[in-house]
């Protein structure tokens, strides 16, 4: 294999790694701080992908607009979601939350097929071209998608880092009832949470448009259990083990597809799966996760 | 005046009566403390007060007002709080971020005066301040748990065991800071396995048994009683 092969799969690996991270973000943050694997994430993606797509093919909404249209419809139906449906069974088993939240995402994936059709709507591409790096030709959106990815999660890691809220929310995800007892409301932390991640979800759609510009009612399944995937392996629940979990599961693929292997290339994202349960349950950056009395 | 008045309350853990009929009272500039074995009820109590548990019957009013339906957040803003059982600290965070979470109710302004106070009565956290909370010790970690609930100006300082796990000299250190924190005016509810320290420096003092308050009075009668040595003071 010669360099520009190599690396012309490398950007391919980044590119769809980029859209895992951001996806895996999301699961990590809201199982950090309720443990719950909310299933429901990936069809939301699903949905910003729907939205951006209507803006700018029925509504020929500036490309723009339409990626914010995307992100705050994803950013609301995550909080909806969780306000109607995972609120009120906060201290129930987290089995039922568990149970919960297939069922919302077999609601959304039906809900779509109904009001959308079950068939797959295809659009132009988003953004064209190419440009030369490294004697290798390179299209401008998987550089895009790198870049945006890349300013999100260094956006997520200073408002996780550094701002009241981001705080809050890495205490309750600590400790709940310490939590409370400093005064931090836990419904306000925890919709802040689902509205973090439901927008990185969205931020996640369109540059999966990017990739692959058409939208179908279950394309946030496939892409919503790799993006899993990527958070078990980096550690559920730590943010930094999602962005890292994501790029190494995207540049697998793209190392598997390479090697002449495309089938198995789903097969080998969750043979990782298998691995990671097996021999560290806790992921590459995962925290022991102590039961607490 | 009563800082805090809880009456008859019942709490219930599912189908376990775990507290059955306790009422007490805390007045303004006291210590009084809430002594007990294992499994007493204390915690439950506390937990209670701070609205994390919520009694069937039964009511708690503080400074004056009834705390029913109020969640801990917003008890934490009226002026109370507690440091609760085992710390709860979060481990993850810098020594300085989780006494900003204490802070968490206060207005930015006054951050920096409360947290250079504090420091003042508690000089190791601030050699620390840039440390992992989990990497102190386990006094330096009940001195973390006391300031950061100090950090929210509480009119009524509630603390759950804060001798538990600690050599004999710590407790010492413990015991001296909360006569400290009584001698500047704050109002506090001490709930104690170690009832010798506790009496020691409790205005007044319940015990606590099975859920139920069995006997009552100043730390210096209960010390003085027979009934409370042969149990808790070892004869």
């Amino acid at each position: 294999m010669d360099f520009s092969l190599i690396f012309s799969q490398i950007i391919n690996g980044l590119q769809t790694g980029s859209v895992y991270a951001l996806v895996a973000l999301g699961y990590s943050m809201v199982y950090g701080i309720i443990l719950l694997l909310n299933f429901a994430h990936g069809d939301i993606i699903m949905v910003g992908a729907y939205t951006a797509f209507y803006a700018i093919t029925s509504f020929h909404l500036h490309p723009l607009l339409s990626v914010v249209l995307a992100v705050a419809v994803s950013t609301v139906l995550g909080v909806v979601i969780e306000k109607v449906a995972y609120t009120p069974l906060r201290s129930a088993p987290r089995l039922s939350l568990l149970i919960t939240a297939i069922g919302i995402s077999f609601l959304l994936e039906n809900g779509a097929q109904l009001l959308f059709g079950a068939d797959t709507k295809s659009m132009d591409t988003i953004v064209t071209g190419n440009m030369m790096l490294f004697g290798t030709s390179v299209s401008y959106a998987a550089l895009l998608t790198i870049v945006v990815s890349i300013a999100a999660m260094v956006v997520l890691t200073f408002l996780v880092q550094k701002t009241k809220l981001g705080k809050a929310m890495r205490a309750v995800s600590e400790d709940m009832g310490a939590a409370q007892l400093m005064g931090i409301s836990l419904n306000k932390t925890i919709s802040f949470t689902f509205a973090v991640g439901s927008a990185l979800a969205g931020i996640g759609s369109i540059l999966y448009l990017c990739a692959y510009p058409q939208a179908s009612p279950t394309m946030g399944s496939m892409l919503g259990l790799k993006a899993f995937v990527a958070a078990v392996l980096g550690g559920i629940g730590s943010i930094p083990g999602a962005m890292i979990g994501g790029f190494v599961i995207g540049l697998l693929e793209a190392m598997v597809s390479a090697a002449g292997l495309s089938v198995w290339k789903d097969g080998a994202v969750f043979a990782i799966l298998i691995v990671v349960l097996l021999v560290k349950p806790t992921g590459i950056l995962g925290r022991q996760i102590t039961e607490k009395v | 005046m009563a800082v805090l008045k809880v009456e008859d309350i019942h709490v219930y853990y599912g189908s376990i009566h775990a507290v059955k009929g306790v009422s007490f009272e805390v007045n303004e500039g006291e210590i009084v403390t809430l002594i007990g074995a294992n499994g007493a009820g204390k915690s439950t109590v506390l937990n209670t007060i701070s609205g994390l548990l919520h009694p069937r019957t039964g009511s708690v009013q503080f400074m004056e007002q009834d705390l029913k339906g109020v969640a801990p957040h917003k008890v934490v803003e009226r002026g109370l709080a507690q440091v609760p059982e085992g710390r709860r600290i979060f481990l993850q965070m810098s020594v300085e971020e989780n006494l900003e979470m204490g802070a968490y109710t206060q207005p930015k302004t006054s951050f920096d005066a409360d947290i250079a106070d504090v420091y003042r009565r508690f000089p190791r956290l601030e050699e620390r301040r840039r440390q992992t909370a989990g990497t102190l010790s386990g006094g330096e970690q009940q001195m973390l748990a006391m300031g950061r609930a100090l950090m929210s100006h509480p009119k009524l300082l509630m603390l759950d065991e804060p001798s538990m796990g600690l050599a004999p000299i710590l407790v010492e250190q413990i015991f001296s800071i909360i006569k400290e924190l009584h001698a500047s005016g704050t109002t506090i509810l001490l709930v104690e396995q170690n009832a010798q320290a506790a009496l020691s420096v409790a205005d007044r003092a319940y015990v606590l048994e099975t859920g139920r308050i069995s006997l009552s009075g100043t730390g210096a009668e209960l010390m003085a009683s027979d009934q409370v040595r042969k149990a808790y003071l070892g004869g």
